[in-house]
């Protein structure tokens, strides 16, 4: 492949032709790329084959879809803020919180609720406004005040798992109205609609990212602040904005956690920890920590490793106690496997 | 070349290559005890490539390097390569939250049993420090220096290992003229004493007067190797060149504005007046101006004397604390890039890896940023093929070499990623351009033709521009030249060509001979 050195002597016919190959070959290795966790995938496929054969069960693995798509949800939110350049630890707390408040806006007095007793579709809007304000504090307060954005969504993370557990006396919210579970319970056919939900947000966010403005506006914040300032972005707005949809996609991540277990628990979130295997599952996916880096179909890559090696271990029978070490040494594993498939675009 | 006498330091036949791209093609080249070699060549010649073999950073596909006629060290061994060959990179390497001490010894500190022996390393630092003449405290925090006590501290410390080699890789890019001069005293002492240097530099006059020979490197190999004194200009810039001298140099000849008349003064574009800002580049203390639609103005200065704050302010990339900034009769808003670019304001800032362009993202992507809003529909839909339609004719305008449209801009050379900054200032079709030292750190002929392209554009769609710079060439094509003394507006020049004794004479706050 020569280098086009003298564009003026070159036929512009022929060069034009050649930018067309090749800006369609970049194209194509960045999928490659974003897909590189693919191989992981099926050796997985493989393993739990192997392990179990309840593994390739659709029931089996509706369940692990099940499993995964809250989850899923919250990586989406997570890779935005961490594509920007930014980090929000506290989306955790808002997958909590959000259903926590609007289940206890929901639930008679004898069930722990306030007894304003509103209907689901009143319920999951106040869902979604928790998660919106919730990041537009932390956007503004992070974006306008400068205040360091681990520390203040540290705080944040602790605040909200307080007030989760502070206005139920940690108690969990039963005998949620169905509409309001449908979303993290119900089934098309044999298919979870949580995760129909998951896979189009995942599929609308990506699409965003590569062909709406804004969303390439995303990777020139992540990628170099104050050149897309030069260049007229308006930085400010559109890091406050994912901290936004960030609040937003954990709420929901929050809903659907809810209907799958037909409770909300003061635990859920926050004390389950799971800001962790979000974080996880977007730098696994190839979300870079430093911003201006990753995708959806990576981070997507890095949710369904990370449900199907639990997966694989419940099946397996490992020991309870042994469980957790296991975990995360596949996911350093995971982690090591995609940077060597992946290359430098993994390599934060 | 007497064969019994070996150079200190030597490239026997190296050859590099990255990717598709050759970067040396059996390079030879030689530094002797006590002379000072030039290498010059265009962007992308191959002499970052070259430094970085002969330093130890990067290893050669083939060919070698001796000292002394010694085989050099495995590439990696840094303590080795260092204790043999000092290098000063472009980049400042200081670390400026430490200590003038600590980044004089960084990585390599005197020890006294196992932990850092502070006390001998301050010592040290304030004899090495004396022989040069130099009074800083050694525990003096580095960030609290001039730029140019920085880049002393770094020659004394890399020299203070005891090597006779010295790497110079554009050390004047970020000193003033006293720096400058004070840069090649120090440097003339070194060879003096036997010290061998080889030096990096765009400049030709720096190479004239430094240099003893000159080595020219175009597309990785070696073009030209000869005395300094033997040499004309000419000379030396066609052999960086090549064949595309001729249309560079009818492209310099078109430029100077002398050769247009001069447009009759139409409507006020720009009106700045008694702007207040404050800021480490240099702060403005009441800074007044107007620019006419289709004038172009040069705007220069000391380092210190706000030339930068001011185009920065202009563009909305610095806020200010009072003045006002007028556009089209419509104030502005203090620290809105955004709304400059709105109003018709595009801008090509001083330092392009930090505001000039996204390095992970691609050239068409980089050019189009500033009309992304333009480009995508209602919806705010955009493809990437939309975006490499409108960045092709900017590309072939500027002759931008790449792979391709989609390449990331961080893979390009320093000219061509210059380049990409200028079209997406240009993209917009603005009405005012604002260009900051747009040909800092740009080879001759992409010089030419940066100035070339700013000039036609000006010409061709009416736009004003507003040229910011401390090199006096650069100030040729436009139309007046606006000379700032801390923070105000001391004199202005309107007859080109102007007179760089006159100019010199003016930063410094003197009124030149025969004006008043």
């Amino acid at each position: 492949m020569p280098e086009v050195r003298e564009p003026e002597t070159t036929n512009t016919t022929e060069l034009s032709a050649a930018v067309e190959h090749r800006s369609r070959r970049l194209a194509a290795v960045a999928f490659v790329r974003g897909a590189a966790l693919l191989p992981v995938l099926v050796v997985l496929l493989i393993i739990g084959s192997a392990v179990s054969s309840d593994f390739f069960t659709t029931s089996n693995l509706a369940g692990v879809g099940q499993q995964i798509s809250a989850l899923g949800v919250v990586v989406v939110g997570e890779s935005l803020i961490i594509m920007v350049g930014g980090m929000d630890l506290s989306l955790e707390s808002t997958f909590g919180l959000a259903p926590m408040v609007a289940a206890w806006l929901m639930v008679p007095v004898a069930a722990y609720g306030a007894g304003t007793l509103w209907s689901p579709v009143l319920g999951i809007l106040v869902l979604l406004a928790v998660g919106a304000i919730i990041g537009l504090i932390n956007g503004v307060m992070i974006v306008k005040a400068r205040l360091n954005g681990f520390i203040f969504t540290l705080a944040m993370t602790i605040i909200l798992a307080g007030i989760q557990d502070g206005m139920v006396n940690g108690q969990s919210l039963f005998n949620l109205p169905a509409a309001f579970t449908y979303v993290g319970a119900a089934y098309v056919g044999k298919i979870p609609v949580s995760l129909l939900v998951t896979a189009a947000i995942f599929i609308a966010v990506g699409l965003f990212l590569r062909y709406h403005r804004v969303g390439r506006d995303i990777y020139a914040v992540g990628g170099n602040r104050e050149a897309a300032r030069a260049a007229g972005v308006r930085v400010d707005r559109v890091r406050i904005g994912v901290y936004v949809a960030g609040g937003v996609l954990a709420a929901i991540g929050g809903l659907m956690e809810a209907g799958r277990v037909s409770s909300v628990a003061s635990t859920q979130g926050y004390q389950e920890g799971i800001i962790f295997n979000v974080f996880a599952a977007a730098v696994i996916g190839g979300v870079s920590l430093r911003g201006g880096r990753g995708g959806m179909l990576g981070a997507a890559c890095g949710v369904v490793l990370l449900g199907l090696v639990q997966n694989i271990l419940d099946l397996g029978n490992v020991s309870n106690y042994w469980i957790e070490a296991i975990d995360g040494g596949v996911i350093l594993l995971a982690l090591m496997m995609a940077r060597v498939v992946g290359g430098e675009v993994t390599a934060e | 070349m007497s064969p019994q006498i070996h150079p200190v330091v030597e490239a026997i036949g190296v050859s590099k290559r990255f990717g598709s791209t050759q970067a040396l093609l059996s390079v030879d080249t030689a530094l002797r005890s006590g002379r000072c070699l030039g290498l010059m060549g265009r962007n992308g010649a191959g002499k970052s490539t070259l430094v970085s073999i002969l330093c130890g950073l990067l290893g050669a596909d083939a060919g070698e390097v001796r000292f002394d006629g010694e085989p050099a060290p495995p590439v990696g061994d840094i303590g080795a390569w260092r204790s043999r060959i000092a290098t000063v990179f472009q980049h400042s390497m200081v670390v400026p939250q430490l200590t003038v001490a600590e980044n004089m010894f960084l990585g390599d500190q005197p020890r006294h049993r196992g932990v850092v022996d502070w006390r001998s390393m301050r010592a040290e630092t304030r004899r090495v420090l004396r022989e040069w003449d130099f009074n800083v405290d050694p525990d003096v925090e580095c960030v609290t220096l001039t730029v140019e006590q920085r880049q002393i501290v770094e020659i004394a410390g890399a020299l203070a290992r005891g090597t006779r080699i010295l790497l110079l890789d554009e050390p004047t890019a970020a000193l003033e003229r006293d720096g400058v001069r004070r840069l090649f005293e120090r440097v003339r002492a070194l060879v003096a004493g036997g010290v061998a240097v080889l030096y990096i530099s765009h400049h030709l006059e720096e190479v004239f007067e430094i240099c003893h020979d000159v080595v020219v490197l175009r597309d990785g190999e070696v073009v030209l190797t000869a005395p300094t004194p033997t040499l004309t200009q000419d000379q030396l810039v066609s052999a960086m060149v090549g064949d595309v001298a001729a249309p560079v140099t009818a492209a310099r000849a078109a430029s100077p504005a002398a050769r247009v008349p001069r447009p009759a003064l139409s409507e006020e574009r720009l009106a700045v007046s008694d702007i207040v800002a404050t800021s480490t580049r240099g702060s403005l203390r009441g800074a007044s101006l107007v620019v006419h639609a289709g004038e172009r103005v040069g705007l220069t200065g000391l380092l210190g004397a706000g030339v930068a704050t001011l185009g920065r302010v202009i563009v909305g990339a610095h806020g200010y604390q009072a003045g006002t900034i007028r556009f089209d009769g419509r104030p502005l808003p203090p620290g809105r890039p955004d709304a400059a670019l709105a109003a018709g304001i595009g801008y090509i800032p001083e330092d392009r890896w930090l505001e000039g362009f996204v390095g992970l993202l691609g050239i068409s992507e980089n050019m189009t940023m500033s009309i992304a809003r333009r480009l995508a529909g209602r919806l705010g839909i955009l493809t990437p093929s939309a975006r490499t339609l409108a960045a092709r004719p900017l590309a072939e305008q500027l002759s931008v070499v790449s792979r391709g449209l989609g390449q990331p801009v961080a893979e390009l050379s320093g000219g061509n990623q210059q380049k990409v900054t200028v079209a997406r200032a240009l993209a917009s079709r603005p009405k005012l351009i604002v260009a900051i030292t747009p040909t800092r750190g740009v080879d001759v002929a992409s010089k030419e033709l940066l100035l070339a392209a700013l000039s036609d554009i000006t010409r061709a769609t009416g736009a004003s521009l507003l040229l910011a710079s401390d090199e006096f060439d650069d100030l040729q094509i436009c139309d007046r030249v606006i000379v700032l003394v801390r923070g105000q507006v001391f004199t202005e020049f309107t007859e080109p060509p102007y007179d760089d004794e006159e100019l010199i004479a003016a930063t410094e706050g003197l009124v030149p001979v025969g004006r008043q």
